[in-house]
């Protein structure tokens, strides 16, 4: 009997909460067309998403494309097959990791961000200010980072991809020998339109995901149990990040086998 | 869309007449104001007097539509406050300015950007004359030279000073503020004073509400007083009348006498196991 009750109340306030992150996301998304000055808003946060986190992307595209260079050669030459290192490296690269570690380096740098800012931006009554001089926070704070995300992760995404090829070319080409020729003619002959289209529709999702998570996160940083004022924040920034993490993984899940139907 | 020019009407037929109908409010689990039924008469400055704690910057919080009342009414120029359609509701809000009690600037734009903000979000007027507007309403504050600090290069009162030009530079008809004079030394203070005072010659229909604990400012710039006592009204009326009054309890509070007469410090506040560890950790 008790299991039940506990099973029946998990399942309502999972419910309430996936409600009450649909509200938020339909808001935010409402948000967007009804905020006037958008412009500069979206370029501030394009920045702070985008430009600040490039070097990162970079440094880790370029170790993770050295990594899929030398693991991918050593599956490969067991089956004497190396040439089709370009293949496997931008094909793992486009579909999968470009998009899954973009989105998980951007909640960690540019999610925890947004989450502490807007959190400590309520926990300082500035929303309520904002909201009293009728400038609606989910506008002001909420809409331009969706919009910026969702222009900025395919970017950042791509710029992944680019640079985690070229380190499969430093390990595959300069370092064990591939033919150059061989490496990126795979690639041409193997990367097809919808492989590309599926990176781009990933890290769509995930831009958004991210963003909802992190900004509601810190909007309602007030409202949490576990921990009152600054304590809060940090609570929140923290369940943020790990939320967008698992979350991401999970969508990636789930878009990937429904696009490999 | 017959609400679209309703606050206007409203301005010219009522004014901003406010009045609270046995509002009850508080915060989750605990009741701060049980009954206050009062009016803030338009085109008058209120002053909102009460003990430090006693819930006038939460009877705020309501009035500015921040928190919905538990029970009772916030009436609008006759018209329940919370009962409004979304929009409508907004468009009465917009003329307010608001002061918050620790002026609420946002942190991330400078001083010139948090004044004009209001201005900038809602205008299409180009950011020179902006820029202008700001600096002027800046000069009135006393703050032009710190228009490009960020709120956190500033002092407690400069900031306040600042909140307090953000809530006027939309030349609000109603106008909240929350301990303008608190933290300010005396003669900031009295320019404070000087500035709602002027504000109130230049518009002369504008309603102000003035929650302080300064009496020198209530002497000064209040027409009306509403004094809030254990969640109820304990008195509203006058300065007059409130300098008048043979109250106890009111004149203990317009005379700055404590609650008991004997010293409050009766025995120490820390006992001698205490004292020792102290001593301990000083000689160290
Ligand atoms: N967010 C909150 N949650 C719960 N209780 C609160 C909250 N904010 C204030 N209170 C309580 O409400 C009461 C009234 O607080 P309020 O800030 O309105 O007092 P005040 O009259 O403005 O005091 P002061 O003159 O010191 O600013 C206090 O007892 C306080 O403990
Ligand atoms: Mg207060």
């Amino acid at each position: 009997m008790k299991v039940l009750v506990w099973l029946g109340s998990w399942a309502l306030s999972l419910l309430n909460t996936l409600g009450s992150f649909f509200i938020f996301f339909v808001d935010g998304i409402r948000h967007i067309f009804t905020t006037p000055k958008m412009a500069p808003k979206v370029i501030r946060q394009m920045y702070a998403i985008g430009v600040q986190s490039l070097f990162v992307i970079v440094l880790i595209g370029l170790f993770t494309g050295m990594v899929l260079g030398l693991q991918g050669y050593y599956v490969l030459v067991k089956f004497g097959s190396t040439g089709f290192l370009g293949a496997a490296v931008s094909l793992t690269l486009v579909r999968e990791l470009g998009p899954v570690l973009t989105a998980i380096m951007l909640a960690g740098r540019a999610g925890s961000a947004m989450t502490a800012e807007i959190g400590v931006m309520r926990i300082t009554d500035q929303i309520d200010a904002l909201e009293v001089m009728d400038i609606p926070g989910m506008g002001y704070l909420v809409a331009p980072r969706f919009l910026a995300a969702v222009l900025v992760f395919p970017l950042l995404t791509s710029i992944f991809d680019v640079v985690g090829i070229f380190g499969g070319y430093l390990t595959g080409v300069q370092l064990l020998g591939i033919g150059e020729g061989i490496y990126f003619g795979r690639i041409a002959a193997s990367l097809t339109a919808t492989d590309i289209w599926e990176g781009f529709i990933k890290s769509l999702v995930f831009a958004l995901l991210m963003t909802l998570i992190c900004c509601r996160q810190g909007y309602f940083a007030h409202l949490r149990k576990d921990g009152r004022g600054p304590e809060a924040v940090a609570n929140a920034t923290t369940s943020a990040v790990v939320i967008s993490c698992v979350a991401v993984l999970v969508a990636d899940y789930v878009v990937t086998s429904s696009m490999l139907r | 869309m017959t609400h679209e020019t309703e606050p206007q009407a409203m301005e010219a037929r009522a004014g901003w007449d406010i009045c609270l109908e046995h509002l009850q409010a508080g915060y989750p689990g605990r009741v701060v104001l049980h009954d206050i039924s009062a009016q803030f008469p338009s085109g008058a400055i209120t002053a909102v007097l009460g003990e430090s704690g006693c819930g006038k910057s939460t009877l705020l919080r309501h009035l500015i539509g921040l928190s919905r009342p538990m029970a009772g009414k916030i009436l609008y120029g006759g018209r329940d406050f919370f009962d409004l359609p979304q929009a409508y509701f907004r468009r009465i809000r917009r003329r307010f300015g608001v002061l918050f009690q620790d002026g609420a600037l946002l942190g991330s734009l400078t001083l010139a950007e948090n004044v004009a903000l209001p201005l900038g979000e809602h205008t299409k007027l180009p950011a020179a004359l902006l820029r202008e507007t700001a600096m002027r309403t800046l000069e009135l504050v006393g703050l032009r030279d710190f228009a490009d600090y960020y709120p956190h290069e500033l002092s407690g009162g400069m900031r306040k000073r600042g909140g307090l030009a953000r809530a006027i530079v939309t030349e609000p008809p109603v106008l909240f503020c929350d301990e303008p004079t608190s933290g300010l030394d005396p003669i900031n203070a009295a320019q404070m004073d000087q500035l709602l005072l002027d504000m109130k010659m230049l518009y002369p229909s504008m309603t102000l509400v003035v929650v302080t604990h300064d009496l020198a400012s209530v002497r000064r710039i209040a027409d009306h007083v509403i004094l809030v006592r254990e969640g109820g009204v304990g008195f509203a009326g006058t300065v007059e009348a409130l300098e008048a009054s043979e109250d106890a309890y009111l004149r203990r509070f317009m005379d700055r006498i404590p609650n008991s007469e004997q010293g409050l410090l009766t025995a120490q506040p820390v006992d001698a196991r205490v004292r020792s560890a102290l001593d301990e950790w000083l000689k160290r």
